[in-house]
């Protein structure tokens, strides 16, 4: 399970009090994992068709081929843990529980959209799912999430913070001081690495020393685990064991997902520092759809005619949210002005009407 | 009324405030165990325990950003950075997301955070440790940017400063932790954004924040010697600018003299010139003057970093310049 040089998992054991075991999934709740990986990848792909159409503008980050990676590991977290991530987080947010619509409706930039319509493809949020962004800046979260699973020990909730980074984030002294806090202070914080191999052009060969990058976690005396980012039961199983020792020990660890996206950095990016050999190699040995659908079938709890429903039902949901979002009205521009400072309460407002 | 220096004042205020709200924690570097680099935070620790006054390691970014985090979550954090030189490894912590978070995410959190900490020059601590960053920080749109001048403000200031809901840069300057005061006793706040006349006069204005108030008012006392009538108002906000207060002196005296201690280029003093000229231009009967820290790198020797603070000679011959 960890990896050469990161320190293993901790369990507490107790006489008579095993630590809670990942529970098994019923074949529906499996099913329904499948069907969240595949509607996020009709989502990405339509919104890709958006882009394309100059519908949805500015810097789009598609998730297409870490769909496991979000869908297993916010499968073992309770609906109040919090969830973060950088700028690829269209995935998250769908497989936080967010609606196809709203993620849309922010994408076209609409004022049903979930920031609305002032972050953009970065920047989702819901406060409501406990969906914490949706953050531009490299590594600029890992503090954040960090802060957030301070507040949540703090105030003695028994959650725990889950925050998602691209491998290119490594690097940021950010993500450096924020392991060393969660350390130093035990935070029950989850850090998922999840490495697509591209720090956008730049494979992680020759932007990181030190390999695998789990061992970053050695440094700092916490929990280094790995986890296949193409198997979500693998990443389940693994995930499970960091939540758990986070929710139980209040320890943080570091979680290194192994993944690959399909697409390019973003939108506007023309692959040229990889070949179409080397995707399409990827995706013939080790696409997680594809993966996951046959293990269903093979346990007898899918079949072809529900998967194509399956696709069929993630199809029509990404059109409807296309459809709601073209439907949806502009922000109106006076709004330009609101969403800058929350109401004040134990004072009086003290600031001048904007534009006076 | 008691007297108290700036320092107590600021500790009282930290005081009240987490007796007050168990959602305010104080963190920092030294702020626990040492009792503050400054001894702002004086006995937090022992008043109210680790769990709430927490020693940082050296790690403005990444402590700076945990309080964004804990504010996402509604705990009101009070980071104290050693001095807001060493604020610029947070920046993209306090610009990015203190800063924006509120307004990228339409609204849905509020970061009910203050940053504080000493600032300023004039103490031969060389380039690194010597800046008034009041400037830098009310580029962000949503931030408050507090500079207190006396003792009693600085209580006022900081426990409003701590019952806001939304980001605030409680800037403090380190000349004047030893300055004494009268400060009323008890839970008084001071509003924020208002500005204050520190001394009446008629013949010009010297508008001023912080450490250059003590510079204007000193300024003021030559500038009667010399049978010139000189007002002094301290802004005690940057951000948001009191306007009305800033008009209203300067169509009494006509003139005007800023005195800010940060460089010239964008300070604040040339955004305050030009909301003067834009408003009460008719009112204006000479160019406003800007005395500032020159516009070099902060020197360490004596002589040459005392050429480049504002002074009250220089705020004095620029006063008499707009006399003719």
């Amino acid at each position: 399970m960890a990896s050469s040089g990161a320190k293993k998992v901790r369990s507490k054991e107790k006489p008579g009090n095993s630590p809670a075991m990942l529970p098994t999934l019923t074949p529906s709740e499996r099913v329904d994992l499948l069907r969240k990986m595949v509607l996020i990848r009709r989502f990405e792909q339509k919104a890709a068709q958006a882009f394309m159409q100059a519908k949805i503008r500015g810097f789009c980050h598609l998730y297409i081929g870490q769909e496991a990676v979000a869908v297993g590991s916010i499968s073992t977290l309770h609906p109040t843990d919090a969830v973060i991530t950088a700028y690829r987080d269209h995935g998250h947010a769908l497989a936080r529980g967010m609606s196809s619509r709203e993620c849309m409706a922010e994408l076209f930039g609409k004022i049903t959209g979930c920031s609305r319509g002032k972050g953009g493809s970065m920047h989702f949020f819901s406060k409501e799912k406990h969906f914490h962004g949706g953050h531009g800046i490299v590594g600029g979260q890992t503090p954040l999430a960090a802060g957030i699973a301070f507040a949540q020990k703090y105030n003695g909730t028994g959650e725990v913070t889950v925050c998602y980074l691209g491998d290119g984030a490594v690097n940021q002294g950010a993500f450096h001081e924020a392991l060393n806090l969660a350390a130093l202070w035990k935070l029950p914080v989850i850090y998922v690495i999840e490495n697509n191999e591209y720090s956008m052009g730049t494979h992680q060969s020759r932007s990181s020393a030190g390999y695998p990058l789990v061992k970053r976690a050695d440094g700092y005396d916490m929990a280094g685990i790995t986890a296949n980012g193409n198997d979500v039961d693998d990443v389940r199983e693994k995930m499970w064991d960091a939540v758990q020792l986070a929710r139980t020990e209040s320890l943080p660890s570091l979680v290194e997902i192994k993944t690959y996206r399909y697409r390019g950095h973003s939108m506007s990016d023309p692959g040229n520092y990889r070949t179409k050999e080397e995707i399409a190699e990827r995706k013939k040995e080790s696409e997680p759809i594809s993966m996951f659908k046959e293990r269903l079938y093979k346990e007898k709890v899918l079949t072809e005619k529900e998967y194509e429903e399956i696709e069929r039902q993630a199809v029509a949901e990404a059109e409807d949210a296309i459809a709601f979002a073209e439907a949806s009205a502009e922000p109106e521009v006076a709004t330009v002005f609101e969403d800058i400072h929350a109401p004040e309460d134990q004072i009086a407002e003290f600031r001048p009407p904007i534009g006076s | 009324m008691a007297v108290i220096t700036m320092r107590e004042a600021l500790n009282q205020a930290l005081s009240e405030e987490m007796e007050r709200d168990g959602r305010v924690i104080l963190m920092g570097e030294e702020v626990a165990e040492y009792q503050g680099a400054y001894k702002v935070s004086s006995g937090l620790l022992q008043k109210f325990g680790a769990k709430r006054v927490l020693d940082t390691p050296i790690s403005e970014s990444g402590f700076a950003g945990l309080g964004v985090g804990a504010a996402m979550q509604g705990l009101r954090p009070v980071v104290e950075f050693m001095t807001w030189s060493f604020s610029m490894v947070a920046y993209d912590q306090i610009v990015n997301n203190a800063g924006a978070i509120r307004y990228m995410s339409g609204g849905q959190y509020s970061i009910p955070i203050v940053f504080r900490g000493s600032s300023g020059a004039g103490l031969q601590v060389g380039a690194t440790h010597s800046h008034t960053p009041e400037n830098w920080y009310a580029n962000v749109p949503a931030m408050t940017v507090i500079t207190p001048a006396f003792p009693d403000d600085a209580k006022g200031l900081l426990k409003s400063a701590i019952r806001s809901n939304n980001p605030v840069c409680f800037i403090e300057n380190e000349k004047l932790y030893g300055f004494k005061g009268e400060v009323p006793e008890g839970d008084v706040l001071t509003t924020i954004g208002q500005a204050r006349i520190c001394r009446d006069g008629s013949q010009v204005t010297l508008i001023a924040n912080s450490a250059s108030t003590h510079v204007a008012l000193a300024s003021a006392e030559q500038l009667a010697a010399d049978g010139i009538s000189a007002e002094v108002l301290d802004l005690r906000t940057i951000k948001p600018l009191d306007i009305p207060t800033i008009l209203a002196s300067v169509v009494k005296t006509s003139r005007v003299v800023i005195v800010e201690e940060n460089k010239p280029f964008a300070g604040w003093g040339a955004q305050v010139a030009y909301e003067i000229q834009h408003r009460a231009f008719d009112s204006l009967d000479a160019p406003i003057e800007r005395v500032t820290g020159l516009d070099v790198p902060q020197p360490y020797a004596r002589v040459l970093e005392q050429a480049v603070m504002p002074s009250a000679e220089r705020v004095t011959e620029a006063a008499k310049k707009t006399l003719g």
